[in-house]
């Protein structure tokens, strides 16, 4: 059974870390990565079955992907704390000569990332191209991946959606962060994205939806319900419904905080809602 | 002066075609996407012979291009295959971030490119991706220029580790270059040997600079004819070695005189060895309906231009 009470201690670190590292270069995305911390803890930590070190190729060993990369704060947080490179190097996010750049790259080798993200909408079908490499190797480990819900506003998603299911990849878990927020305003005002559980239906997808999306009990249950539906012919869709900037309460519900950093009053109340746990870097 | 025999026209996508026939036998690593142009790519065989590592995307160039990336993390080699405008310009910010920044082993092949695809126009011919493609940190460029050549490139590339774009062509072109050839990429290939003035050609107009070097020959005039099939790297050495003895160059290709091989060349020659050039290209315009043929000379993309060219930068040594 995994420990709840150590992986909200580990998200309430991660807050930290994402906190204080878009503060200390005034720039990155607080709002969509406080949002994701319980998802990644959760993934890193109890669900994505891998090896010991990184190797790109990742056989015989579940691979994620993030598409939404503008979150790489929440991604380097938990990646370090999972081990995958010193949590000391969360010091150097964003700044020169560093492997943690603005938005994931493969292009540092930092260990843990697969692949650039950032130019929204691309993440599903690189996926699914790993995905059936998976089933070409005989590999019987899955493919997890990440997006935003106004990231489905690109159209290479639906290209890649429509795929899938075409092609009865089953192996694959894409969980869409639905916060109902974009940098302009909320989806519903920017582009509405409409009922998306019909449309991933409608697409040929086995849906499961996580209402509670920042409840570490709810997203592993909903994750291991996911992971039961793999296998059968179907691609599976996890819409996980989160509160952009969910820890932090003056960042909550609103997309103002989707790419704004916090100043100094503002991370000093931000850290005293998220007492540290595992200890700062 | 070396001739070359034409040992019947074929067409350059037909040499793909037939490289990665070879490829599925010999290298199980190799997979292919196609976006709904089998036919045209010349893949059937490959398909009909591992439909397990073909994947047919449907009418889905960007989806196509990411996957491509996403099935590199494994070991595989994915070759896609559409036309060059929907290879290049349709899909540039998945092929940017997805494959040469992240440093993805994906083979973008091209067919129909350039202006003789013909008669479907300008929406379908491109003139701009050599520059496009040439762009990208770490991507690799080749542009064949007969069918032999296309199949030698078509199994080299699948040895060379990094992004490469493979350009090639719809019509059946000349067939001179040799059928058992080894592709070495980055390197140029003299084809004549010759004082007076340098002719540089990729793709087609490979075959239509040996028809103007021996037009220029009977006139007196000496032409190095060189086949530069990989645009980038570009084979300075090759270039240097050559205008050294001949002191004048004309480039020639299928594309937009803007952002193409002769741009190339003449950055080499300005950084190494100033040297006067002309371009034999297309002059920063659209294409538009017509055979092949018609659409070369409209152009100025044939023999004739070449000699043009030739004389007139002959004047300017």
């Amino acid at each position: 059974m995994p420990d709840i009470s150590a992986l909200k201690d580990l998200t309430t670190q991660v807050r930290r870390d994402i906190l204080r590292m878009v503060h200390k270069v005034n720039s990155g995305h607080p709002g969509g990565s406080l949002g994701c911390a319980e998802f990644f803890v959760c993934l890193y930590n109890e669900v994505l079955e891998t090896k010991d070190g990184f190797n790109m190729d990742g056989r015989d060993e579940d691979l994620f992907f993030l598409s939404n990369g503008h979150i790489s704060p929440v991604y380097y947080s938990v990646l370090a704390r999972a081990g995958y490179f010193p949590v000391e190097e969360l010091n150097t996010f964003r700044l020169l000569d560093s492997r943690l750049q603005g938005h994931p790259t493969t292009h540092e080798g930092l260990p843990g990332v697969r692949i650039a993200s950032g130019s929204l909408g691309q993440g599903m079908s690189v996926a699914l191209g790993a995905a059936s490499t998976k089933k070409l190797n005989g590999d019987s480990k899955l493919i997890y991946s990440l997006h935003g819900d106004g990231e489905l506003q690109e159209g290479q998603n639906w290209e890649a959606i429509m795929y899938a299911s075409g092609n009865n990849v089953d192996n694959i878990i894409s969980t869409i962060d639905v916060n109902g927020q974009q940098i302009d305003g909320s989806t519903d005002k920017v582009l509405p994205l409409g009922d998306l559980s019909a449309k991933f239906k409608a697409f040929g997808w086995d849906v499961i939806e996580v209402e509670k999306g920042n409840d570490i009990e709810a997203i592993l249950e909903g994750l291991a319900d996911a992971k039961s539906k793999t296998g059968k012919g179907k691609p599976v869709c996890v819409l996980l419904q989160t509160v952009m900037g969910n820890g932090v309460d003056f960042m909550m519900h609103t997309h103002a905080w989707h790419g704004k950093a916090p100043n100094d009053e503002q991370l000093a109340e931000g850290l005293s809602q998220n007492p540290e746990t595992l200890g700062d870097y | 002066m070396k001739t070359y025999i034409n040992t019947g026209n074929k067409d350059t996508r037909s040499g793909f075609g037939a490289g990665l026939t070879e490829l599925g036998k010999t290298n199980e690593n190799v997979v292919a996407l196609c976006a709904d142009l089998t036919g045209s790519l010349k893949m059937d065989e490959f398909k009909s012979n591992h439909p397990e590592r073909f994947f047919q995307v449907g009418i889905a160039e960007a989806n196509m291009i990411g996957m491509a990336a996403g099935m590199t993390i494994g070991g595989k080699i994915p070759f896609t295959g559409t036309f060059a405008n929907f290879s290049t310009g349709r899909v540039y910010d998945q092929i940017r971030q997805s494959v040469a920044y992240s440093g993805k082993n994906v083979k973008i092949c091209a067919s129909h490119a350039g202006i003789t695809l013909g008669e479907d126009g300008a929406t379908h011919q491109i003139l701009e991706d050599i520059g496009l493609m040439k762009m990208l940190p770490g991507m690799t460029v080749i542009n064949t220029c007969d069918y032999n050549q296309t199949k030698a490139a078509t199994l080299a590339i699948a040895e060379h580790d990094g992004p490469v774009y493979l350009r090639f062509g719809r019509p059946k072109v000349a067939n001179f270059t040799p059928e058992d050839q080894t592709f070495e990429i980055g390197k140029a290939v003299r084809l004549t040997e010759g004082t007076d003035v340098t002719i540089i050609a990729t793709g087609h107009l490979v075959w239509e600079a040996l028809e103007a070097a021996k037009a220029l020959n009977i006139k007196g005039i000496s032409a190095e004819v060189i086949n530069i099939h990989t645009i980038k790297p570009l084979d300075s050495e090759a270039i240097l070695k050559s205008v050294a003895k001949t002191g004048c160059v004309v480039t020639t290709e299928e594309h937009n005189y803007l952002g193409g091989l002769g741009e190339s060349v003449a950055r080499i020659l300005s950084e190494n060895r100033p040297t006067p050039q002309e371009f034999v290209a297309t002059q920063d315009t659209f294409g538009e309906s017509g055979t092949p043929a018609q659409l070369m000379e409209k152009y100025g993309l044939n023999s004739d231009a070449i000699v043009s060219a030739s004389e007139k930068v002959l004047n300017r040594k």
